[in-house]
């Protein structure tokens, strides 16, 4: 690799524009991810997340604007990026009839590794993985979980300093979700640089050091977990009543400047960020005052909560969102 | 995992090659990964050759009494067509596979390599040559159960074989064609049916073609499966051969020319949309 080629950011995308016929996908789209750090691209369906992978990975050409991918700009060196990126789709691409271990052989020789090379971090990889067990039977009998696995480790193979990952654990079950997202930390700590899309704003929290925010082709938000939550809102504190009668009389009780009142759910809120003084203050008060708490939760600040706090609009609007989804999807093909 | 043992910090470089040694390392690779499949899935062999062997025992037995074939037994006469349409079949395959991997995603994974990407492509077509191969050999054994007794000598079997897989050849770059066109499984499954059968019935397959009405017949005669079955059936059983064998070596190249830039342009096309 040459020395004009370790730069800062290992990914930088500039004014990314694409058309679907007449449906604008992307407006314009620009960020940056540091060497060696995670990036999530946080948005709903049919925002524009897997075209913008899609176009990153040289699959689709952008209309308008470029980015340099571990210094190798995508319009004018394909190949350059195609050696250095590893890719993995929303659905798993892997090779039914082959088995783990032949999968891994066949992308090793096709990244360009010796023979040698390709035997021994196939071995390697799925010794990491967990797959050695399952290594010599066709991929059609591993579950969904091994196929994720299967498919992380095939982009894995030739070690390449940039991994994209689209969407990498929608479809999984709850606990191959938390065993995927150990995975991509470990991906993460071996100092490969990683750009994941997801919807769901939990696991953007988990994994990523920064966050894009992007809803209907443009970026709306960026900035790390942190500075995006307290963006949008704080985890809140929220204290069900129980009669609607002393709604109006615990609003007052609670006094807080960080105060919101749902009536319908009889829902009084406050910022969490007191810790536990705030927490005694704010049930002692409501005791004072004789009002009966019916339930006390927790509420974190969701998807929705971002949408609904930077756009207007909820993330998963039902009308408008399957339809935007399925339209992105048929033009995909 | 301590950072010593964990494989996905090791470096690995690409080793350096020639631009030839790779695109035919890819090539090898995707030819080895489409006939892997054939051996993973026998069941797919014995489904192709179950309709030619339907073919051959309904005709020779049901309908092969009322054709006339002249000099020739009809057994002799059928086996030709019956190997033809079986190749044919056996072609689609490569509709049904690259419908299969456009369908799954795999096309993205192989775009997202540095690798060559017509390898794909080319990797179907070499299993559908290996594919007649097999269903040819099986064809052989039960065309010679039901009576067909070619007279050809050793260099006219050469040539059978040299004409069938150009043949192969040919009708699986039209059949990637058609892979490419199609956007479900479903479609890739029957187009190649739709389009086969009417084609080997408006030929010399089954019967002789000098009974069809008119313009049936100007078509029967010029069209290219019947050059490749009279050109075949006169090398296995010394019927004439005419112009035919010329006739379908020309028809073979010229689609190959054709469809194999055309095919390529529309895989580049299709996989980056």
């Amino acid at each position: 690799m040459t020395a004009s080629k370790i730069t800062e950011h290992a990914v930088r995308v500039k004014d990314l524009q694409k058309s679907f016929g007449t449906l604008k996908v992307l407006k314009g789209i620009n960020f940056t991810v540091k060497r060696g750090s995670i990036l999530a691209v946080l948005g709903p369906n049919g925002a524009g997340k897997t075209t913008t992978v899609r176009i990153l990975s040289t699959l689709l050409k952008p209309e308008g604007g470029t980015a340099v991918i571990n210094g190798h700009d995508i319009l004018t060196e394909p190949a350059g990026v195609r050696a250095s990126i590893g890719l993995t789709g929303q659905y798993a691409a892997v090779d039914e009839y082959l088995t783990g271990e032949e999968n891994l052989m066949l992308m090793g020789r096709l990244y360009r590794l010796s023979v040698a090379d390709s035997a021994r971090r196939a071995q390697d990889l799925l010794t990491l993985f967990e797959l050695q067990e399952a290594s010599k039977r066709p991929v059609k009998t591993y579950s969904g979980g091994m196929r994720r696995k299967l498919d992380l480790a095939m982009s894995m193979i030739a070690s390449p300093p940039v991994i994209f990952l689209d969407e990498p654990t929608t479809g999984l079950d709850p606990r191959s979700r938390i065993a995927m997202w150990d995975t991509i930390k470990l991906l993460a700590k071996s100092g490969v640089t990683i750009l994941l899309t997801t919807q769901y704003m939990d696991e953007a929290d988990n994994l990523a050091d920064n966050i894009v925010v992007i809803d209907g082709g443009k970026v709306i938000a960026e900035g790390t977990p942190n500075e995006l939550k307290s963006k949008v809102g704080t985890d809140r504190l929220e204290f069900t009543i129980g009669k609607s009668s002393s709604f109006e009389k615990a609003q007052k009780a609670v006094n807080s400047s960080t105060l919101q009142a749902d009536a319908d759910r009889r829902v009084i809120s406050i910022a969490s960020t007191g810790g536990i003084p705030m927490v005694r203050s704010a049930l002692e008060q409501l005791e004072k005052a004789k009002i009966e708490v019916e339930n006390i939760s927790l509420h974190r600040p969701t998807l929705d909560d971002v949408f609904l706090s930077l756009t207007g609009h909820a993330a998963t609007n039902e009308e408008k969102e399957p339809n935007a989804a399925t339209k992105q999807k048929g033009k995909k093909k | 995992m301590s950072p010593e043992t964990n494989p996905l910090i090791a470096r690995v470089e690409p080793e350096k090659r020639s631009r030839l040694f790779w695109l035919l390392n890819d090539t090898y690779e995707m030819m080895r990964r489409s006939i892997r499949h054939i051996t993973r899935s026998l069941d797919q062999v014995l489904s192709l050759v179950l309709f030619p062997i339907m073919f051959l025992l309904l005709n020779r037995y049901v309908l092969g009494g009322a054709i006339d074939t002249g000099s020739v037994s009809y057994a002799n006469y059928l086996f030709a067509g019956i190997l033809v349409q079986t190749l044919a079949f056996g072609a689609n395959y490569t509709t049904i596979n690259l419908a299969v991997d456009l369908k799954e995603g795999i096309v993205d994974r192989f775009r997202s390599l540095p690798m060559a990407s017509s390898a794909l492509v080319v990797g179907h077509i070499a299993s559908d040559l290996v594919r007649n191969v097999i269903s040819s050999t099986i064809m052989i054994v039960v065309g010679f159960a039901v009576g067909f007794r070619p007279n050809a000598s050793f260099t006219d079997w050469l040539l059978v074989i040299g004409l069938s897989l150009l043949f192969t050849l040919a009708i699986s770059w039209l059949s990637a064609i058609l892979g490419l066109l199609v956007k479900t499984l479903e479609a890739a499954q029957w187009i190649g049916f739709v389009v086969i059968f009417p084609l080997t019935f408006i030929s010399s397959a089954f019967v002789p073609t000098d009974t069809m009405p008119g313009p049936l017949q100007a078509f029967a005669e010029n069209q290219p499966l019947t050059h490749v079955i009279n050109a075949v059936r006169s090398l296995l059983v010394g019927t004439e051969m005419g112009n035919s064998a010329w006739m379908a070596t020309i028809w073979c190249i010229g689609i190959i020319v054709v469809s194999v830039p055309l095919a390529t342009w529309m895989f580049r096309r299709r996989s980056s949309k």
